[in-house]
């Protein structure tokens, strides 16, 4: 039981960044239709803007985090305006081999600069640091600020989609983006928005996820990139709180894996869980079915 | 008499297709006789072979049929293993040729056990499946006890020569080729023009997507099992998600739906590679943003879904004699 609880604790906060990341990918999914493959190295380069702030600035943990946020969100709709927007019109697959050039852009540029090997976060102290002694579980302060920040990322998220004119924006250009067009939405703000929330919560997951393994390389992203998309789809994806229950899920399902089977095969069973819901349920969870129009 | 059954020979496009395929392996081996070819051009060379045969098959999947596919590297590893197993055991040509074999029926099944669920999802949709499924078969590989986890297989006897990947590769690009050329080609073209206004003809799109996706991956283990022959040291890692992309650029800088644009793409990218080759560090970025900014440039690749054909050289010569007619003039 102590270590079904402590592996719950542990799966609770590798859910918070998986969902994290899994809202960028759905968001932008939902707005135009693309698998972004570069928001798995905006999580990575979050991560090294943290890890600058904490050990070349001594900043603490909330500037830091704050920073990384910022400088993803420059990134993210960086992206966005230089190498997705001209292509708006082209096939989707070509807009597809962009995203993974700039992908692999970003991968190798943050090799060529820094290397490719690992670095290490530095140690965390006083508030941050301390432990929480359950009987036999022990919490770390980190895992429970984790998990704080990002439902507090999710609430907020959750706020500007349904109650600001931005939201109601994204929600209308998803839905149908010429006729928001035509009701006079800016189309393309409202994409550059979407793209700077997304890479705002990837780059608050890259600094926290940092945090919690300690150590970081530019090639990071790759795998849990895949995974938070793996819980965007089993979520629904375009879905947003499917993203979150998606995230939690595949979080909880990878530490339960490596707990009470083998952890060679966490991975295999998570795509494994993606393969199922595509035949059984290709539209997720929370996806709405799109209706084939002739 | 004789002479017009010798127009007739000339004139007969199979054997002008032979006539050029012979002069393309003649020079080359020539060129390798001569040692212009070097031992290490000939890496390159392999490799543009086995990109080949991987970017044309992803191309009848992806580029003819329309379906998309992010898991092409997982059934080259499936044949690559394959060959492998069964060449170290039995070292000779003709354990060589059962390797090709079993890569091509294995990658095959497997290609239909995956195909057969999926194939019903659209678009994205199956691209996240296929992508799954090679992940899966990576992390199968990385765990089994017989194919030697994350380290891999070693020394695996070397049969793969330029006849060898020549007759593969040239044998592939033919039969993929009369393959679209047939009522079965025809109709998977036609699913990928309109999947319900050919299903409303009568052509039955399931198992024509299956069947696009069977032969496809066939040749995908094919090429892995050459691989695994001339480079004889195979990981799982060769094998992952980086592999099933690299073969998607081929595909779709080449032009999707155009065979002779996935040739052409391998060759010019291999070369690009190689030029990079000198900026070592930054090798990758530049393919990166070489990547990003021919996208943004020409996103229907470098043929569209054009052909270079006989006719198009014949209309070439034609142009070119009539301008020398006018300059008569």
């Amino acid at each position: 039981m102590e270590q079904f609880l402590q592996q719950l604790i542990n799966g609770l906060s590798l859910g918070s960044t998986y969902a994290l990341i899994a809202l960028g990918y759905t968001m932008v999914y939902g707005i135009i239709k693309l698998i972004n493959f570069a928001h798995c190295d905006i999580y990575m380069i979050g991560a090294y803007v943290g890890f600058y702030c904490l050990t070349l600035l001594n900043l603490g943990f909330v500037p830091s985090l704050l920073i990384a946020m910022a400088i993803c969100t420059a990134l993210g709709v960086a992206i966005e305006k230089i190498a997705y927007k001209p292509l708006r019109n082209s096939p989707r697959i070509a807009v597809l081999i962009t995203a993974i050039g700039v992908s692999l852009f970003l991968e190798y540029g943050m090799v060529a600069l820094v290397g490719a090997g690992v670095q290490s976060y530095p140690e965390m102290t006083g508030f941050i640091a301390t432990k929480i002694n359950l009987g036999d579980i022990t919490i770390s302060m980190m895992q429970v600020v984790i998990v704080g920040v990002s439902v507090l990322l999710m609430i907020l998220l959750q706020f500007i989609v349904k109650k600001t004119k931005m939201g109601k924006a994204m929600r209308a250009v998803s839905l149908d983006a010429d006729a928001a067009r035509l009701m006079g939405i800016n189309v393309d703000a409202t994409i550059s928005f979407t793209f700077m929330l997304g890479s705002a919560f990837a780059g608050a997951a890259g600094v926290m996820v940092g945090m919690l393994y300690k150590s970081i390389r530019p090639l990071m992203g790759y795998l849990p990139g895949i995974k938070a998309f793996v819980a965007a789809v089993f979520g629904g994806i375009g879905s947003i709180p499917g993203a979150m229950i998606g995230g939690y899920f595949i979080g909880l399902v990878e530490v339960m894996v490596s707990g009470y089977v083998n952890s060679l095969y966490k991975d295999a069973v998570v795509f494994a869980i993606l393969i199922l819901i595509l035949i059984i349920k290709p539209t997720g969870l929370m996806g709405r079915a799109e209706r084939e129009k002739v | 008499m004789a002479a017009k059954a010798g127009k007739f020979f000339t004139n007969h496009p199979a054997v002008r297709k032979l006539i050029i395929l012979i002069a393309i392996f003649v020079l080359v081996q020539v060129l390798i006789w001569t040692d212009i070819i070097s031992a290490y051009l000939q890496v390159t060379l392999m490799t543009i072979c086995i990109n080949i045969i991987l970017a044309v098959s992803l191309n009848l999947i992806t580029g003819f049929t329309g379906q998309f596919s992010l898991g092409h590297a997982g059934f080259m590893s499936i044949g690559a293993y394959a060959c492998a197993l069964i060449t170290m055991r039995m070292p000779t040509i003709l354990g060589f040729l059962l390797g090709i074999l079993a890569a091509i029926i294995l990658s095959g099944i497997v290609g239909m056990v995956v195909g057969l669920p999926t194939l019903r999802l659209r678009g994205d949709y199956l691209a996240i499946a296929t992508l799954g499924f090679s992940e899966i078969i990576r992390i199968i590989f990385v765990n089994l006890e017989i194919t030697n986890g994350a380290a891999g297989l070693s020394n695996i006897p070397q049969f793969v020569n330029w006849p060898w990947i020549f007759f593969f590769t040239a044998g592939t690009v033919l039969l993929i080729n009369n393959f679209l050329k047939s009522t079965h080609g025809r109709a998977c073209i036609s699913i990928r023009e309109d999947e319900i206004a050919s299903e409303t003809m009568g052509v039955a799109a399931t198992r024509y997507k299956v069947t696009a996706f069977i032969v496809g991956s066939c040749f995908a283990g094919m090429a892995g099992a050459l691989y695994a022959s001339y480079f004889y040291v195979i990981k799982p890692d060769y094998f992952g998600f980086l592999k099933s992309i690299d073969i998607l650029i081929i595909v779709v800088f080449g032009g999707l739906g155009s065979i002779s644009g996935s040739i052409l793409a391998a060759v010019v990218l291999a070369v690009i590679s190689t030029l990079l080759q000198s900026f070592a560090d930054i090798r990758m970025v530049l393919y990166a943003l070489l990547l990003i900014i021919i996208m943004i440039f020409r996103p229907q690749g470098l043929m569209g879904s054009k052909e270079i054909t006989m006719d198009l050289f014949r209309k070439f010569s034609k142009g070119l004699s009539l301008n020398k007619k006018k300059e008569r003039v």
